[in-house]
């Protein structure tokens, strides 16, 4: 049977079900965990040895930019960025180029080599779905989604500011079915909009222009829809401010918000065995928080204001974080978020480009070259590891690169091994400029994560806050048969050994996705096919209707007809629907 | 620069070919798709013999040949790349990538060279007998490319879409070159004895552009840092420059120049702190 296979006597590291480098085998059969295989199926099941290595749950990436217009905007306006790095064609594999920002096919044979499965596009701006779908498409091996931007959207910012919370939940659930994504994404809520007339908002009660909403009242309705929903995942929030010295304070305040909004997660799904409450108890998922966590004034004085905002998370039990981490070297910072795009063009002069999205959003691309002498630089590499190692528990943060902005998804063994082993640390902090010590607190951490915290941090936390644990992040019973397996033994693990660490996490031993062995030390050995998942969210056909009168209506001032608007799921390779309940 | 002196006080030349074994690549049939022959290096072919030179694979369009499908290899490759002289007989404008990267040794091309010749060398030396394609020695590191023909577009230059371009080693043209010599330059030497088109030191960082002939228009535009000497009639000057001095002698790292000039900085149309210097012949350009 097609997808069957055995994983025997590794070290399992399953952290939502309490496994914490139990030597035991792994059964997969049909492309999801079972308890066991028949001695008949065993006879004819592949079976992988991973005696002496570390076995985990296949990794999943929940903010990454991978497919749209302005990730391809990324790979044509950087031609430098493809010429040296370049893929062969093989019997199996298709050619590829780029390094900061690949092609597709070179995106998912990477990630799988890396040891993941699962990777969600960070954003998705409704008119460039149809664009981002082609590319999910196209994308091998890996399991996607996308996360859709709505926080300066012109029809929910007019619902806004009139209180009219119901059609606003209505206007989301049919924009996530429309346009086939899964969450809602917020980014620099109201300062986008006032982008559009070259301007940027710079506190939580300034009203844009036009639509005189705040990015508190955006940042607090769509919570509420959020939740009023069941959405499979909290709000996915870019704060405002981003990228400016002292810009910590209002990511702070940004995050007290939500507080007190409670959680419901209400989707119509089949859960994987899980020892943990597999449910979200998260209100808001702060994304890149490295970006959003500037102290000080200018770059004169800046320092990492991690702190503060680690502090604040630590005590509160709403937020979640991805860390936006930066490894050093090339990247393609590139973000809905275009005055803050622009900022860094004026810093830098390089080529810029920036786009409107008509009613919508907006968006930057700029390249980037984070340089260890470069002082500021040097500072975000340190707050980007605050980020991951301030934050007591683990549960509360994802490791991300943001990629490609922080640097591309393919230094994660970078990332990883920094959080793991202290002595990386030192190492990177003897090379880089005294700022990175002397201007943030990561000189005095000598906590280093375990196997266990490694495992939460890129799967099972990722799958957990984006409500995708019912069949990813973990390797109970009924999850789908991902699993990574690292030539790492646990039992002799020298977290001061970091060469051995980077060389292990850069190629996995193993890469299984739904049973079938994709890749074996980094080599792609098979293709099978992939999902694109989706939020069907369900609200009252009455409501629905209301609210779409009124799209209709304002249909007029877009550039295309209202018909052409919607995805079609032939857009999606085996698109998988989760239905949301919403108020049913 | 019709007056000019140039006065080299360095010369970097590897080891003579005397102390070098040869290999020779002798064509032997008319090519039609451009060859990509980046393995055509005295690195690539060091220890090699004659037989296991001519395994070595090249692409063609979307597929990859034996180099002795293209070329009669002859004799055998030193044991380093530093004793290694590469010999081609005959024509190679349409072998692309040739010394891509090479460190050490010489390569000597008995007629015109394709497009990429010396991209991104690093040491060691090729001569060029005839004309040289676009790009040569795009992204040079160090070493000498020598071009006794003429080169195209891009010598020395950046790659598309990259603002670093050659950043050390030296280029000598006894021709003419065509359009954006040295653009975005950070280090190294290009010497033009002909004339060079538009754009000559556009965006140029650093090192040393002369040019004894002429220039069509654009010389150092957004230029940073660096020195460019035009001997000959600029067609149109760049706006962004202003005028410095008179001076009768210019130089540059090991380099001297003796002739009257007169002295710009720029290019102030992209940056009030550009420090580009551009020295321009006083009786080629009488009007500036």
């Amino acid at each position: 049977m097609a997808g069957t296979i055995a994983i025997k006597n590794g070290y399992v590291f399953d952290p939502l079900n309490e496994i914490n480098g139990e030597k035991m085998d792994i059964f997969i059969r049909g492309g999801k965990v079972v308890k066991e295989l028949s001695a008949a199926e065993m006879k004819t099941s592949k079976v992988i040895d991973a005696s002496g290595m570390t076995v985990m749950p296949g990794g999943v990436d929940s903010h990454s930019h991978v497919a749209g217009a302005k990730v391809n905007a990324g790979r044509s306006m950087r031609p430098e960025d493809h010429y040296k790095a370049n893929l062969k064609k093989t019997a199996l594999t298709h050619s590829g180029s780029g390094y900061t920002v690949p092609s597709v096919y070179k995106q998912g044979y990477d990630y799988a080599a890396m040891g993941y499965t699962t990777v969600f596009e960070a954003a998705v701006p409704p008119l460039e779905a149809r664009h981002t779908h082609e590319e999910m498409c196209a994308t091998p091996l890996l399991d996607m989604g996308g996360y859709l931007v709505l926080g300066n959207n012109f029809f929910l910012m007019r619902y806004l500011r009139n209180g009219d919370m119901e059609k606003a939940a209505a206007y989301v659930a049919w924009m996530m079915k429309t346009h086939k994504t899964y969450g809602i994404k917020c980014v620099n809520p109201a300062g986008v909009e006032n982008w559009a007339w070259g301007k940027n908002i710079h506190s939580l009660d300034e009203t844009n222009i036009h639509f005189e909403v705040t990015p508190r009242e955006i940042i607090k309705g769509l919570t509420e829809i959020n939740e009023t929903l069941g959405m499979p995942m909290p709000l996915h929030l870019h704060a405002n401010n981003l990228g400016h010295p002292g810009c910590y304070a209002i990511t702070k305040d940004s995050l007290k918000i939500p507080d007190g909004v409670k959680t419901k997660q209400n989707m119509d799904v089949e859960w994987a065995e899980t020892k943990m409450d597999p449910s979200r108890d998260r209100s808001v998922y702060l994304t890149h928080m490295m970006f959003n966590s500037f102290a000080g004034t200018t770059w004169a004085d800046c320092e990492s204001g991690v702190k503060d905002i680690t502090d604040y998370i630590n005590n509160r039990d709403h937020v979640v974080i991805d860390s936006g981490c930066t490894p050093f070297g090339e990247a393609t910072v590139m973000t809905g978020d275009g005055p803050a795009i622009h900022d860094i063009y004026a810093l830098t002069g390089n080529k810029w480009s920036n786009t409107d999205v008509e009613m919508e959003c907006g968006s930057g691309v700029i390249p980037f070259t984070y340089l260890k002498s470069n002082p500021v630089h040097s500072l975000q590499w340190a707050m980007g590891l605050e980020c991951l190692l301030l934050i007591n528990d683990p549960w509360k943060t994802i490791m991300t690169t943001d990629s490609p902005n922080g640097g591309p998804f393919t230094k994660y063994p970078e990332v990883m091994t920094w959080i793991m082993s202290e002595a990386f640390r030192k190492q990177t902090f003897s090379e880089c400029h005294k700022w990175a010590n002397d201007r943030s607190a990561l000189g005095g951490v000598n906590r280093e994560l375990s196997l266990y915290d490694l495992a939460i941090l890129t799967r099972a936390n990722p799958a957990k806050t984006i409500g995708m644990v019912h069949r990813k992040g973990s390797l109970g019973v009924g999850a789908d048969g991902d699993v990574t397996v690292y030539n790492i033994n646990p039992q002799q693990l020298d977290a001061n050994n970091y060469e051995a660490l980077l060389r292990a996490f850069r190629k996995a031993e193993y890469t299984v996705k739904g049973g079938e062995i994709v890749a074996v030390k980094g080599e792609i050995v098979s293709l099978p096919e992939k999902r694109t998942y989706y939020s069907e969210v369900h609200v009252e056909n009455e409501r629905e209707k209301e609210m779409l009168a009124d799209v209709k209506e304002w249909f007029r001032y877009y550039t295309l007809g209202f018909a052409n608007y919607p995805t079609p799921e032939k857009y999606l390779e085996n698109p998988t629907p989760i239905q949301v309940n919403g108020e049913r | 620069m019709t007056e000019g002196v140039l006065i080299h006080k360095k010369t970097e030349t590897g080891k003579s070919a005397g102390e070098m074994e040869e290999v020779t690549l002798i064509p032997k049939k008319a090519i039609d798709i451009k060859l990509e022959a980046d393995v055509i290096t005295p690195d690539s072919f060091a220890g090699k013999s004659a037989a296991e030179i001519g395994m070595l694979s090249v692409w063609q369009g979307p597929k990859t040949y034996p180099l002795s499908d293209f070329f009669e290899v002859v004799g055998k490759a030193g044991s380093s790349a530093a004793e290694t002289l590469i010999r081609i007989k005959g024509d190679a404008m349409r072998i692309k990538r040739i010394g891509e990267g090479m460190s050490a040794g010489k390569i000597e091309i008995e007629g015109s060279a394709g497009m990429h010749v010396g991209t991104g060398m690093k040491g060691g030396e090729i001569v060029v007998y005839g004309d040289a394609d676009s790009w040569a020695g795009m992204e040079m590191l160090g070493g000498l490319l020598h071009i006794k023909g003429n080169a195209g577009d891009h010598v020395g230059c950046a790659y598309r879409g990259k603002w670093h371009g050659m950043k050390g080693g030296r280029i000598v043209i006894e021709g003419s070159a065509r359009h954006q010599l040295g653009g975005g330059m950070d280090g190294g030497e290009i010497l033009v004895e002909g004339n060079v088109e538009g754009f000559c030191g556009i965006r140029q960082n650093g090192g040393l552009i002369v040019v004894n002939g002429r220039a069509l228009r654009g010389v150092g535009a957004e230029m940073a840092g660096g020195t460019i000497v035009i001997g000959g009639k600029i067609e149109r000057f760049s706006p962004g420059f202003e005028y410095v001095s008179m001076e009768n002698k210019v130089t540059s790292g090991e380099i001297e120049l003796i002739g009257d000039f007169k002295k710009f900085t720029g290019d102030y149309a992209i940056s009030k702190r550009a420090k580009g210097a551009l020295y321009v012949s006083i009786n080629a350009n009488p009007e500036l």
